[in-house]
């Protein structure tokens, strides 16, 4: 029953829809819960398919979250799947005692991640839920760059690991990236482009942007940039990072997301630690999201190929000081 | 750690002299109310001695659960405390997760764990956390502590047992507070039970009247919380949380309905420790040294009465369950409702 790749853009949420109707056919104890989104978030392709396995919680996202405890103790494996909004802002505490603490084998489908849901605007735009996942302790953090990379986070969901995992998805149809289905995450880092002038780190929907700035860096400016899609942004996998950053000496992050906790924060940390780099951020700053089209959101905020190309010439310009920033000694006095 | 244990030796718990003859793995036991109460007595005095222990924890609420606990555990569920995982067993889940105490007490007692290791609750090291622990205590079920969220949980276990096929077979009690019927979270589980048509599924409310910052009254009045659970879609009963005869009868009529049952108890907290029963100031304070000593000649007075009369009582009646019931209402210490 191997899937079909996807070569035309689509969103990644339809890749959740999709993937688990083919988790529930292998896995009868694989379950799904969502709460009045089903068709958003693709859960009802499931809810179709096993009626009696899924369970619409209506508009009530910390119930959900609870049951999906309670089913996971009893042995189930529960798909839960809402906004981001919802997964990790509203039933943060539920899912930190019942499925984080306890261990659980959940995973949370977290749809419409990012300004890129669009029209309904800043209270639905969820810019901050890597940040509270990455900071619960136990949680791991997945953000599929396309489809076909979503498609196999899914199916991999099941049989990777037992532990508690988040699952952000998008709401835009998003261009193809992966031209098959991978058939792992590997470590969850994947270098797309080699280079060696700067490192381009993005997650997600800035992912494809990133290698479309890498591109309009080579043929621009002569730069050869190295694009690393992270998809699993906890745990962390350092070597790829690492290795990469060593050989450039700088590079910057795209995340359609807080700068804050998410992945420039995760990189960042990798760096500092192991190897210090200068590392620059495409992200959201200290501000809400704004109503608009997922483009016209996404451009608003600079979450765009030529945002990421600009920070990279203004990151390649600083390099030569801060890449060798003058050091304080006797040569100074 | 047995150095630290000497100046307190007196608070370890002992093991019960009478306890539950089971007749196998998860055959339900038949005790008389008068056992009943003698046990919930015994796990008040444990209760007491945890908490003059551990010098931290929430006595008073573990002590308006005893009752229903002790009926529990020591009679209505189906369980096995040799094998824990047994699919088949009826779940117990203490959504007020801050009564561990009264949990620890009984799963001590019936095996779950040693006795002994009821002196290291809320100890660093220990087994026995604070609130409730599903991976670290043998016979929780889920991990709670955080009000609200346990209806949901027990809901998402109705639905797990109703996929394996059990759900007529294992009962899911859930041991509310009040505090739990002022999260909205529990009334979308209450929702969300009668939504999905669950038959197995239990709502016990300790309803003691005093929370944190003073009587639910004031600071939070929720009203007739039986006819809510009514409306709704329950089955909604109320009756005194400290008359075993009733509370037995309850849970067990609980088990045969065709729609999610609530039993609304209504409690006194701190009861069976005169000097805290239903008087504000102790919630989530450890007693005294001096008031842990009260607590305990009074508790511990009442354990040696309601074990001789049970030892006169039982020579002259049989064992039979429902004989039993009756006889219990006469016991001196099983209050009429107020």
């Amino acid at each position: 029953m191997a899937a079909e790749a996807k070569t035309e853009p689509i969103a990644t949420r339809q890749a959740y829809g999709a993937a688990l109707v083919e988790l529930g056919e292998a896995h009868e104890e694989v379950v799904a819960l969502d709460a009045d989104l089903a068709v958003s978030t693709q859960s009802i392709k499931f809810g179709k398919r096993f009626p009696e396995r899924f369970f619409n919680c209506g508009a009530a996202e910390a119930n959900m979250m609870s049951m999906a405890c309670g089913l996971a103790a009893t042995g189930k494996v529960p798909y839960c799947s809402t906004f981001a909004i919802f997964a990790a802002g509203r039933a943060y505490d539920q899912v930190r005692l019942g499925i984080a603490h306890n261990e659980l084998k959940v995973r949370i489908g977290a749809s419409h991640g990012g300004v890129s849901l669009g029209e309904d605007g800043a209270s639905h735009q969820m810019i901050e839920d890597i940040a509270l996942m990455r900071a619960m302790p136990r949680m791991q953090v997945v953000v599929p760059a396309d489809y076909n990379q979503a498609y196999r986070a899914v199916i991999d969901s099941f049989e990777a690991n037992d532990e508690p995992m988040y699952l952000r998805l998008g709401r835009p149809a998003t261009p193809i990236v992966y031209k098959e289905i991978p058939e792992t995450l590997a470590g969850g880092v994947d270098v797309l482009r080699e280079g060696k002038d700067i490192t381009l780190i993005a997650t997600g929907h800035m992912v494809w942007r990133a290698v479309e700035a890498a591109e309009s860096l080579e043929r621009e400016d002569g730069v050869e940039a190295e694009v690393l899609n992270v998809s699993v942004l906890k745990p962390i996998q350092s070597g790829p990072v690492l290795e990469s950053v060593s050989k450039t000496g700088v590079a910057v992050t795209a995340e359609e997301h807080r700068v804050v906790g998410g992945l420039a924060d995760a990189v960042r940390q990798v760096a500092a630690e192991q190897h210090p780099v200068p590392i620059f951020a495409v992200g959201m700053g200290d501000e809400f999201g704004v109503s608009g089209t997922a483009e016209a959101c996404m451009e608003h905020f600079g979450l765009t190929a030529s945002g990421i190309a600009d920070r990279a010439r203004e990151a390649l310009l600083l390099k030569p000081i801060v890449s060798r920033p003058p050091l304080f000694g006797p040569e100074w006095t | 750690m047995t150095a630290n244990l000497a100046p307190v030796s007196h608070l370890r718990p002992v093991p019960d002299p009478q306890p539950p003859s089971r007749k196998g793995a998860g055959e339900p036991a038949r005790p008389s109310v008068a056992e009943l109460e003698r046990w919930a007595t015994l796990l008040r005095i444990d209760c007491v001695r945890m908490l003059a222990v551990a010098k931290s924890g929430h006595l008073d609420s573990s002590l308006s659960a005893a009752d229903i606990v002790a009926a529990l555990y020591y009679r209505v569920l189906r369980h096995d405390p040799a094998a824990p995982e047994w699919p088949d067993r009826d779940r117990f889940v203490l959504c007020k997760g801050h009564a561990a105490p009264i949990q620890y007490a009984a799963l001590a007692h019936l095996g779950y764990f040693p006795l002994e290791d009821l002196m290291g609750l809320r100890q660093i090291g220990a087994q026995l956390q604070g609130h409730p622990d599903m991976n670290r205590t043998s016979g929780v079920e889920v991990s709670t502590g955080s009000l609200g969220q346990g209806l949901s949980m027990c809901l998402g276990i109705c639905l797990a047992l109703r996929l394996d096929g059990l759900a007529e077979t294992a009962q899911v009690f859930g041991v509310l507070s009040d505090g739990d019927c002022q999260e909205g979270q529990t009334w979308e589980a209450a929702t969300a039970a009668a939504h999905f048509g669950i038959t197995n599924l239990t709502a016990v409310v300790d309803y003691n009247h005093l929370q944190t910052d003073g009587t639910t009254e004031e600071v939070m009045d929720t009203g007739d919380v039986r006819a809510k659970f009514e409306a709704f879609g329950w089955d909604a009963v109320e009756i005194h949380g400290h008359d075993m005869a009733a509370v037995v009868e309850a849970l067990e009529r609980s088990r045969a309905l065709d729609r999610p049952a609530a039993i609304v108890c209504q409690t006194t907290k701190g009861k069976g420790v005169s000097a805290m029963e239903g008087r504000f100031g102790f919630h989530g304070k450890p007693p005294s040294p001096e008031l842990a000593a009260e607590a305990l000649a009074e508790l511990e007075a009442r354990l040696e009465r309601q074990t001789g009369s049970l030892g006169a009582g039982a020579r002259e009646a049989g064992a039979d369950p429902a004989d039993a019931l009756e006889t219990g209402a006469d016991d001196p210490d099983s209050d009429p409702p107020e």
